[in-house]
Protein backbone atom coordinates (compact mmCIF):
# COMPACT_ATOMS: atom_id res chain seq x y z
CA UNK A 1 0.00 0.00 0.00
CA UNK A 2 1.65 3.18 -1.14
CA UNK A 3 2.15 5.98 1.33
CA UNK A 4 1.52 9.55 0.27
CA UNK A 5 3.31 12.03 2.51
CA UNK A 6 1.52 15.34 2.03
CA UNK A 7 3.97 17.12 4.29
CA UNK A 8 7.14 16.13 2.44
CA UNK A 9 5.27 15.93 -0.86
CA UNK A 10 6.52 12.41 -1.35
CA UNK A 11 4.97 9.16 -2.56
CA UNK A 12 6.46 5.77 -1.73
CA UNK A 13 5.24 2.79 -3.73
CA UNK A 14 6.28 -0.86 -3.65
CA UNK A 15 6.84 -3.00 -6.73
CA UNK A 16 7.64 -6.69 -6.32
CA UNK A 17 9.38 -8.94 -8.88
CA UNK A 18 7.79 -12.36 -8.51
CA UNK A 19 8.37 -15.68 -10.28
CA UNK A 20 9.89 -19.14 -10.09
CA UNK A 21 13.35 -19.77 -8.64
CA UNK A 22 16.38 -19.04 -10.84
CA UNK A 23 14.12 -17.13 -13.21
CA UNK A 24 16.07 -13.85 -13.20
CA UNK A 25 14.30 -11.61 -10.69
CA UNK A 26 17.51 -10.61 -8.92
CA UNK A 27 19.25 -10.22 -12.29
CA UNK A 28 16.54 -7.71 -13.31
CA UNK A 29 17.29 -5.62 -10.24
CA UNK A 30 21.05 -5.92 -10.70
CA UNK A 31 20.73 -4.68 -14.26
CA UNK A 32 18.52 -1.76 -13.18
CA UNK A 33 21.00 -0.90 -10.44
CA UNK A 34 23.89 -0.79 -12.90
CA UNK A 35 21.98 0.99 -15.66
CA UNK A 36 20.29 3.70 -13.58
CA UNK A 37 23.09 4.39 -11.14
CA UNK A 38 22.41 8.14 -11.32
CA UNK A 39 18.92 7.65 -9.88
CA UNK A 40 19.93 5.07 -7.32
CA UNK A 41 22.21 6.49 -4.73
CA UNK A 42 22.45 3.47 -2.48
CA UNK A 43 23.67 -0.08 -2.67
CA UNK A 44 21.23 -2.81 -3.50
CA UNK A 45 20.26 -4.75 -0.39
CA UNK A 46 20.34 -8.50 -0.93
CA UNK A 47 19.61 -11.15 1.67
CA UNK A 48 20.87 -14.34 0.12
CA UNK A 49 22.12 -17.80 0.99
CA UNK A 50 25.75 -18.88 0.65
CA UNK A 51 24.81 -20.41 -2.68
CA UNK A 52 23.82 -16.95 -3.92
CA UNK A 53 20.11 -17.71 -3.97
CA UNK A 54 17.72 -15.07 -2.64
CA UNK A 55 16.78 -16.04 0.91
CA UNK A 56 14.45 -13.22 1.86
CA UNK A 57 14.42 -10.40 -0.66
CA UNK A 58 16.47 -7.93 -2.68
CA UNK A 59 15.66 -4.28 -2.29
CA UNK A 60 16.43 -1.33 -4.53
CA UNK A 61 15.03 2.17 -3.97
CA UNK A 62 14.51 4.10 -7.20
CA UNK A 63 13.95 7.87 -7.36
CA UNK A 64 11.55 8.63 -10.14
CA UNK A 65 11.65 12.40 -9.80
CA UNK A 66 8.62 14.63 -9.51
CA UNK A 67 5.07 13.90 -10.66
CA UNK A 68 2.56 16.69 -10.08
CA UNK A 69 4.91 18.18 -7.51
CA UNK A 70 5.32 14.94 -5.58
CA UNK A 71 8.68 13.22 -5.23
CA UNK A 72 8.02 9.65 -6.27
CA UNK A 73 10.12 6.95 -4.66
CA UNK A 74 9.67 3.47 -6.03
CA UNK A 75 10.85 0.57 -3.90
CA UNK A 76 11.76 -2.44 -6.01
CA UNK A 77 11.75 -5.82 -4.27
CA UNK A 78 12.29 -9.40 -5.35
CA UNK A 79 10.99 -12.49 -3.58
CA UNK A 80 12.80 -15.80 -3.09
CA UNK A 81 11.55 -18.04 -5.90
CA UNK A 82 12.16 -21.42 -4.29
CA UNK A 83 8.92 -23.16 -3.38
CA UNK A 84 9.92 -23.77 0.25
CA UNK A 85 10.21 -20.04 1.00
CA UNK A 86 6.53 -19.24 0.65
CA UNK A 87 6.25 -17.66 4.10
CA UNK A 88 8.92 -15.07 3.26
CA UNK A 89 7.43 -14.53 -0.20
CA UNK A 90 4.14 -13.63 1.40
CA UNK A 91 5.87 -11.23 3.80
CA UNK A 92 7.51 -9.35 0.95
CA UNK A 93 4.14 -8.95 -0.78
CA UNK A 94 2.73 -7.06 2.16
CA UNK A 95 1.63 -3.62 0.97
CA UNK A 96 2.56 -4.30 -2.68
CA UNK A 97 1.37 -1.79 -5.29
CA UNK A 98 2.54 -3.44 -8.50
CA UNK A 99 3.95 -6.82 -9.58
CA UNK A 100 6.32 -7.95 -12.33
CA UNK A 101 6.01 -11.66 -12.93
CA UNK A 102 9.33 -12.91 -14.29
CA UNK A 103 8.63 -16.15 -16.14
CA UNK A 104 11.41 -18.50 -17.17
CA UNK A 105 11.05 -19.15 -20.92
CA UNK A 106 13.05 -22.39 -20.83
CA UNK A 107 10.93 -25.33 -21.91
CA UNK A 108 11.88 -27.33 -18.81
CA UNK A 109 10.46 -24.61 -16.54
CA UNK A 110 6.98 -24.57 -18.05
CA UNK A 111 5.31 -26.13 -15.03
CA UNK A 112 7.25 -23.98 -12.55
CA UNK A 113 5.93 -20.77 -14.13
CA UNK A 114 2.35 -21.91 -13.83
CA UNK A 115 2.80 -22.98 -10.20
CA UNK A 116 4.50 -19.72 -9.30
CA UNK A 117 1.77 -17.61 -10.94
CA UNK A 118 -0.88 -19.55 -9.06
CA UNK A 119 1.12 -19.04 -5.87
CA UNK A 120 1.20 -15.29 -6.56
CA UNK A 121 -2.57 -15.28 -6.91
CA UNK A 122 -2.97 -17.16 -3.59
CA UNK A 123 -0.53 -14.95 -1.72
CA UNK A 124 -2.13 -11.76 -3.02
CA UNK A 125 -5.48 -13.11 -1.89
CA UNK A 126 -4.19 -13.37 1.70
CA UNK A 127 -3.91 -9.55 1.57
CA UNK A 128 -7.33 -9.32 -0.07
CA UNK A 129 -5.74 -8.35 -3.38
CA UNK A 130 -6.87 -9.68 -6.71
CA UNK A 131 -4.33 -10.65 -9.35
CA UNK A 132 -6.77 -9.39 -11.99
CA UNK A 133 -6.91 -5.87 -10.49
CA UNK A 134 -3.39 -5.18 -9.32
CA UNK A 135 -0.96 -3.50 -11.77
CA UNK A 136 0.84 -6.49 -13.29
CA UNK A 137 3.41 -6.94 -16.06
CA UNK A 138 4.66 -10.29 -17.36
CA UNK A 139 8.24 -10.73 -18.46
CA UNK A 140 9.31 -13.76 -20.49
CA UNK A 141 12.93 -13.94 -19.50
CA UNK A 142 15.96 -15.78 -20.89
CA UNK A 143 14.93 -15.36 -24.51
CA UNK A 144 18.64 -15.07 -25.37
CA UNK A 145 19.17 -18.72 -24.50
CA UNK A 146 17.62 -19.87 -27.78
CA UNK A 147 20.80 -18.69 -29.52
CA UNK A 148 22.71 -21.24 -27.49
CA UNK A 149 20.41 -24.01 -28.63
CA UNK A 150 18.53 -24.29 -25.34
CA UNK A 151 14.85 -25.13 -25.94
CA UNK A 152 12.71 -22.06 -25.31
CA UNK A 153 8.93 -21.88 -25.19
CA UNK A 154 7.47 -19.81 -28.02
CA UNK A 155 5.92 -16.52 -26.88
CA UNK A 156 2.50 -17.67 -28.11
CA UNK A 157 2.71 -20.68 -25.78
CA UNK A 158 3.81 -18.55 -22.83
CA UNK A 159 1.00 -16.12 -23.52
CA UNK A 160 -1.52 -18.93 -23.71
CA UNK A 161 -0.31 -20.64 -20.56
CA UNK A 162 0.21 -17.61 -18.36
CA UNK A 163 -1.57 -14.62 -19.83
CA UNK A 164 -4.72 -15.87 -21.54
CA UNK A 165 -6.95 -14.75 -18.69
CA UNK A 166 -4.80 -12.04 -17.14
CA UNK A 167 -4.23 -10.17 -20.40
CA UNK A 168 -1.43 -8.18 -18.75
CA UNK A 169 1.21 -6.33 -20.78
CA UNK A 170 4.09 -8.70 -21.50
CA UNK A 171 7.67 -8.42 -22.70
CA UNK A 172 10.19 -10.87 -24.08
CA UNK A 173 13.38 -10.17 -22.24
CA UNK A 174 16.87 -11.11 -21.27
CA UNK A 175 17.69 -9.84 -17.80
CA UNK A 176 21.32 -10.87 -18.19
CA UNK A 177 21.90 -8.82 -21.34
CA UNK A 178 19.36 -6.19 -20.38
CA UNK A 179 16.91 -6.61 -23.25
CA UNK A 180 13.56 -5.09 -22.27
CA UNK A 181 14.49 -4.92 -18.57
CA UNK A 182 14.06 -1.14 -18.53
CA UNK A 183 10.89 -1.42 -20.64
CA UNK A 184 9.37 -3.89 -18.19
CA UNK A 185 10.21 -1.61 -15.28
CA UNK A 186 8.90 1.51 -16.99
CA UNK A 187 5.65 -0.23 -17.82
CA UNK A 188 5.01 -1.45 -14.28
CA UNK A 189 5.96 1.94 -12.83
CA UNK A 190 3.59 3.79 -15.16
CA UNK A 191 0.76 1.36 -14.39
CA UNK A 192 1.39 1.61 -10.66
CA UNK A 193 1.57 5.40 -10.72
CA UNK A 194 -1.59 5.57 -12.84
CA UNK A 195 -3.41 3.52 -10.22
CA UNK A 196 -2.20 5.89 -7.50
CA UNK A 197 -2.61 9.08 -9.46
CA UNK A 198 -5.99 10.09 -8.20
CA UNK A 199 -4.30 10.94 -4.90
CA UNK A 200 -1.52 13.01 -6.44
CA UNK A 201 -3.47 16.19 -6.84
CA UNK B 1 -4.49 1.25 -3.03
CA UNK B 2 -2.80 4.01 -1.11
CA UNK B 3 -3.22 5.85 2.14
CA UNK B 4 -2.28 9.28 3.34
CA UNK B 5 -2.09 11.14 6.63
CA UNK B 6 -2.98 14.78 7.02
CA UNK B 7 -0.25 17.35 7.50
CA UNK B 8 -1.57 17.95 11.00
CA UNK B 9 -1.24 14.24 11.86
CA UNK B 10 2.28 14.15 10.47
CA UNK B 11 3.20 17.30 12.43
CA UNK B 12 1.86 15.77 15.61
CA UNK B 13 3.77 12.54 15.05
CA UNK B 14 6.96 14.48 14.38
CA UNK B 15 6.44 16.47 17.56
CA UNK B 16 6.19 13.27 19.59
CA UNK B 17 9.29 11.82 17.98
CA UNK B 18 11.19 15.03 18.63
CA UNK B 19 10.13 15.44 22.23
CA UNK B 20 10.15 11.83 23.42
CA UNK B 21 13.15 10.57 21.47
CA UNK B 22 15.44 13.20 19.99
CA UNK B 23 15.46 15.20 23.21
CA UNK B 24 16.31 12.01 25.06
CA UNK B 25 19.50 11.73 22.99
CA UNK B 26 18.36 9.07 20.53
CA UNK B 27 20.44 9.26 17.33
CA UNK B 28 17.65 8.50 14.90
CA UNK B 29 13.97 7.63 15.15
CA UNK B 30 11.81 6.38 12.28
CA UNK B 31 8.14 5.48 12.08
CA UNK B 32 7.42 3.05 9.24
CA UNK B 33 4.54 0.90 8.08
CA UNK B 34 4.77 -2.85 7.65
CA UNK B 35 5.20 -2.48 3.89
CA UNK B 36 8.49 -0.71 4.62
CA UNK B 37 7.31 2.83 3.79
CA UNK B 38 8.69 5.67 5.91
CA UNK B 39 6.01 7.79 7.55
CA UNK B 40 8.22 10.07 9.59
CA UNK B 41 11.90 10.19 10.44
CA UNK B 42 14.18 12.40 12.50
CA UNK B 43 17.90 12.20 13.17
CA UNK B 44 20.56 14.16 14.97
CA UNK B 45 22.29 15.20 11.76
CA UNK B 46 25.27 12.94 12.41
CA UNK B 47 23.78 9.77 11.04
CA UNK B 48 24.44 8.88 7.43
CA UNK B 49 22.30 5.79 7.15
CA UNK B 50 20.23 4.84 4.18
CA UNK B 51 16.91 4.88 6.02
CA UNK B 52 14.92 3.56 3.04
CA UNK B 53 16.91 0.33 3.10
CA UNK B 54 16.73 0.28 6.88
CA UNK B 55 12.93 0.58 6.73
CA UNK B 56 12.64 -2.22 4.16
CA UNK B 57 14.83 -4.52 6.24
CA UNK B 58 13.11 -3.59 9.51
CA UNK B 59 9.67 -4.39 8.08
CA UNK B 60 10.95 -7.69 6.71
CA UNK B 61 12.74 -8.50 9.96
CA UNK B 62 9.65 -7.77 11.99
CA UNK B 63 7.54 -9.91 9.70
CA UNK B 64 10.00 -12.78 10.09
CA UNK B 65 10.00 -12.45 13.87
CA UNK B 66 6.19 -12.41 13.93
CA UNK B 67 6.20 -15.67 11.97
CA UNK B 68 8.69 -17.10 14.51
CA UNK B 69 6.39 -16.01 17.34
CA UNK B 70 3.53 -18.00 15.85
CA UNK B 71 5.72 -21.10 15.57
CA UNK B 72 6.46 -21.01 19.30
CA UNK B 73 2.81 -20.35 20.12
CA UNK B 74 2.96 -16.60 20.71
CA UNK B 75 0.61 -14.23 18.93
CA UNK B 76 3.53 -11.84 18.43
CA UNK B 77 6.74 -10.43 19.87
CA UNK B 78 5.81 -6.80 20.05
CA UNK B 79 9.32 -5.45 20.55
CA UNK B 80 12.81 -6.26 19.36
CA UNK B 81 16.18 -5.06 20.49
CA UNK B 82 19.54 -5.40 18.73
CA UNK B 83 22.66 -4.50 20.68
CA UNK B 84 25.81 -3.28 18.99
CA UNK B 85 29.22 -1.89 20.03
CA UNK B 86 28.25 1.74 19.50
CA UNK B 87 24.72 1.74 18.14
CA UNK B 88 21.67 -0.19 19.29
CA UNK B 89 18.32 -0.56 17.60
CA UNK B 90 14.96 -0.87 19.30
CA UNK B 91 11.83 -1.81 17.36
CA UNK B 92 8.32 -1.55 18.71
CA UNK B 93 5.07 -2.37 16.99
CA UNK B 94 2.43 0.36 16.98
CA UNK B 95 -1.04 -1.03 16.40
CA UNK B 96 -1.10 -3.70 13.69
CA UNK B 97 0.48 -1.83 10.85
CA UNK B 98 3.27 0.38 12.10
CA UNK B 99 6.73 0.04 13.55
CA UNK B 100 8.74 2.53 15.56
CA UNK B 101 12.51 2.19 15.17
CA UNK B 102 14.95 3.96 17.50
CA UNK B 103 18.71 3.97 17.01
CA UNK B 104 20.62 4.99 20.09
CA UNK B 105 24.07 4.86 21.69
CA UNK B 106 25.50 3.93 25.07
CA UNK B 107 24.51 7.25 26.63
CA UNK B 108 20.80 6.39 26.42
CA UNK B 109 19.37 3.94 28.92
CA UNK B 110 17.39 1.11 27.39
CA UNK B 111 14.96 1.09 30.30
CA UNK B 112 14.19 4.76 29.92
CA UNK B 113 13.86 4.41 26.17
CA UNK B 114 11.38 1.56 26.59
CA UNK B 115 9.35 3.74 28.91
CA UNK B 116 9.33 6.51 26.31
CA UNK B 117 8.41 4.05 23.55
CA UNK B 118 5.43 2.86 25.59
CA UNK B 119 4.30 6.47 26.12
CA UNK B 120 4.81 7.41 22.48
CA UNK B 121 2.96 4.27 21.40
CA UNK B 122 -0.15 5.45 23.21
CA UNK B 123 0.15 8.98 21.83
CA UNK B 124 0.65 7.83 18.25
CA UNK B 125 -2.27 5.42 18.53
CA UNK B 126 -4.46 8.34 19.53
CA UNK B 127 -3.33 10.30 16.49
CA UNK B 128 -4.08 7.44 14.11
CA UNK B 129 -7.48 6.97 15.64
CA UNK B 130 -8.40 10.65 15.64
Amino acid sequence: MAFVNVKKKEVQAKIVYYGPGRGGKTTNLEYIHAKFSSRIKTEMVAIKTHGDRTLFFDFLPFDLGKIRGYDVKIQLYTVPGQIKYNATRRLVLRGVDGVVFVADSMKVRREKNILSLRNLQENLATYKKNIFNIPLVLQYNKMDLSEQGIPILPVATLEKQLNSKLKAPSFEASALIGTNVAKTMKKIISMTIASLQKDLK
Amino acid sequence: MEYTLSEEHLDNIERILQKDFMELGVHCVVLIDMAGNIISSLDNGEMAQDIYSLAALAAGNFGAVSAMAKIVGEEEFSLLFHKGEKENIHFSKIMDDFLLISIFGRETSLGFLRLKVAEANEKIKKIFKS
